[in-house]
């Protein structure tokens, strides 16, 4: 009896199992922290409007997405920073061939505490508070306090970006680290709880995590330059200095379910859900 | 045909007792095979005892000394206060709790076993993290004290659990002795049963500790995870397990920072296994 039982048990999980493998119709999509959010809006919105279809959005970090596709693992790789050279090798080695499609823009947005009587800084000077050169909120005219990093993972698509184009300038000879004091959190909402507690705490994520808890700085590309605020009218213009675009990488020429979904995230639809998502629209 | 039977089941139960000594010799070939690469582009010293991580930079550093110290530092804290709170609480479970209390008390550790890590660190990171904080007056609250403090409830059933059961195997007849000869409750406890079971309390105390430095996600979530080398408790830390946790999505399979990070995985791997063969060797060791 007890036998018979397990034996159809088993049999079942494996028509189960062959029941999942059948499904054709289904879009694995794999990467960026920083997109989950919105490519999940993308997803729902898409499923909505193709019943039948089936999108599936994971994270964890556009190293990870990027290796899954050069894997064979998702159809999609989410990515907040370019495709490395390293990783564009792996995948010709591997017969896959990695196509960057550009699908919106994102600002960093520096963010401190709203105590924090500090609200402007310029590319200089967040540069020397990373880098560890500025230790004490009172350089920068603020209260006599040391001041508290807060950065991404290195598997975050952001603290590469953050590193590359304000620790280092977009300077490739340059050999700025950040300070080894910062501290390491593993996600962006990490981030802005500690901020959110913290007075002394300066951290960068991207647009669609400021709430009325943290206050973003605004930041001027030369020391005597204007001084921008983080928004989507700023960050279209090019006049925000600290922005990069979000991509979504696939595996040469897209199937035709693929890249559907991919026309959709580019069409009107898709571009005002980037907006209601915090993020910037490509421009017309 | 029962023979054949008997035969059977025989050689499926050799094949199970095999099988995990035969899993664990695979993962620690498999690590070595991935770890040893990287002292192709590091020396050991180098990787060792060198002051600076930053794995993604061109070309890397890879030296894991912050790493090292900070997981130290972590499981030292946690032992301090896991410890004594725990040989406590084992004493007043096997010896002078009433038998309802002490039904209730191992049930509670039983629970407290049974909390995922990644809710204790969640739930470290809303109420203890700031706690530290205030009482300290401390830039930032995630330090490896507050790591510490999260880990000591990981480490807690363990220690309780193990060194109860080797109070409790202490004969009966060395209390009864020590109390014909006069000598009160305490020291009964004190000088005789402690005395007793102290090889097994030692295990109990190796087990714990083994138990906190493999602990990641707690650590991960409210020790900072800068990778400093510590000069007080009440700093952030790097842990070995965390580093390998955040790291590991992202790095480049076969790059150096990949051979880096299972490199970290052997000197983990070394560090509880010789936790764990000096818990053996004291649980072997019976009065």
């Amino acid at each position: 009896m007890f036998k018979k039982r397990f034996l159809a048990v088993i049999l079942l999980s494996f028509l189960l199992a062959s029941c999942a493998a059948s499904e054709t119709n289904s879009i694995q999509i794999k990467g960026s922290d920083t997109m989950v959010n919105l490519v999940q809006a993308w997803a729902e919105r898409y499923m909505e409007k193709n019943p039948g279809t089936f999108v599936a959005v994971t994270g964890g970090g556009s190293g990870t997405g990027l290796s899954s596709l050069i894997s064979g693992t998702c159809d999609l790789a989410m990515s907040s920073r370019n495709i490395k050279d390293k990783e564009l090798a792996l995948a010709e080695k591997q017969g896959i061939h990695a196509q960057e499609i550009k699908v919106a823009l994102d600002g960093l947005v520096v963010v401190v505490n709203p105590q924090n009587p500090v609200d402007r800084l310029t590319l200089e000077q967040l540069a020397a508070i990373f880098t560890g050169k500025i230790v004490n909120w009172k350089e920068l005219g603020g209260a006599d306090e040391s001041i508290v990093l807060l950065s991404r993972e290195v598997n975050s698509g952001t603290h590469v970006y953050f590193k590359k184009y304000v620790l280092r300038k977009n300077n490739p000879g340059s050999q700025e680290e950040f300070a080894p004091s910062a501290l390491m959190l593993s996600s962006s909402q990490a981030i802005a709880d500690e901020v959110a507690g913290n007075s002394a705490a300066i951290g960068y994520y991207g647009m669609g995590y400021v709430s009325a808890s943290q206050k973003p700085v605004a930041v001027a590309q030369e020391p005597i330059g204007d001084y921008v605020l983080p928004l989507i009218e700023t960050v279209m213009n090019g006049t925000y200095p600290i922005s990069r675009p979000l991509f979504l990488y696939t595996n040469g020429t897209p199937s035709s379910l693929v890249g559907a979904f991919i026309d959709f995230a580019l069409s009107p639809e898709g571009q005002d859900i980037v907006r209601v998502m915090d993020f910037v629209p490509l421009a017309e | 045909m029962r023979k054949f039977k008997e035969f059977i089941i025989e050689k499926l139960i050799v094949a199970c007792g095999v099988a995990s000594i035969f899993f664990v010799v695979l993962i620690f070939l498999f690590l070595v095979k991935e770890g040893l690469a990287v002292f192709k582009s590091v020396s050991f010293s180098c990787f060792l005892f060198g002051h600076k991580w930053y794995p993604i930079s061109e070309p890397p550093q890879l030296g894991i000394l912050p790493l090292i110290l900070g997981s130290l530092l972590v499981t030292i804290g946690a032992a301090v206060i896991s410890v004594p709170i725990g040989v406590g609480c084992a004493v007043y479970i096997a010896e002078i709790a009433p038998m309802r209390v002490k039904e209730g008390l191992k049930a509670g550790i039983e629970l407290l076993a049974a909390i995922p890590s990644v809710v204790l660190g969640f739930v470290g990171m809303v109420t203890l993290v700031p706690l530290v904080k205030n009482v300290f007056h401390l830039p930032t609250g995630l330090t490896a004290l507050s790591g510490s403090i999260m880990l000591a409830f990981m480490a807690m059933p363990t220690i309780v659990s193990i060194a109860e059961d080797a109070l409790y195997s202490v004969p009966n007849n060395y209390k009864e002795g020590a109390f014909a000869l006069g000598a009160t409750h305490w020291q009964t406890i004190w000088r005789v049963m402690l005395p007793a079971a102290s090889s097994g309390i030692l295990a109990a105390v190796m087990l714990g500790i083994g138990r906190v430095i493999g602990e990641t996600m707690a650590v991960m979530m409210i020790t900072g995870n800068a990778a400093i080398i510590p000069k007080s408790i009440l700093v952030p830390v790097r842990t070995l397990t965390a580093t390998v946790a955040a790291e590991m999505g992202e790095a480049v399979v076969g790059s150096e920072h990949y051979f880096a990070l299972f490199a970290v995985g052997i000197v983990l791997f070394v560090i509880s296994f010789m936790i764990n063969v000096t818990a053996d060797l004291f649980l072997h060791k019976r009065p």
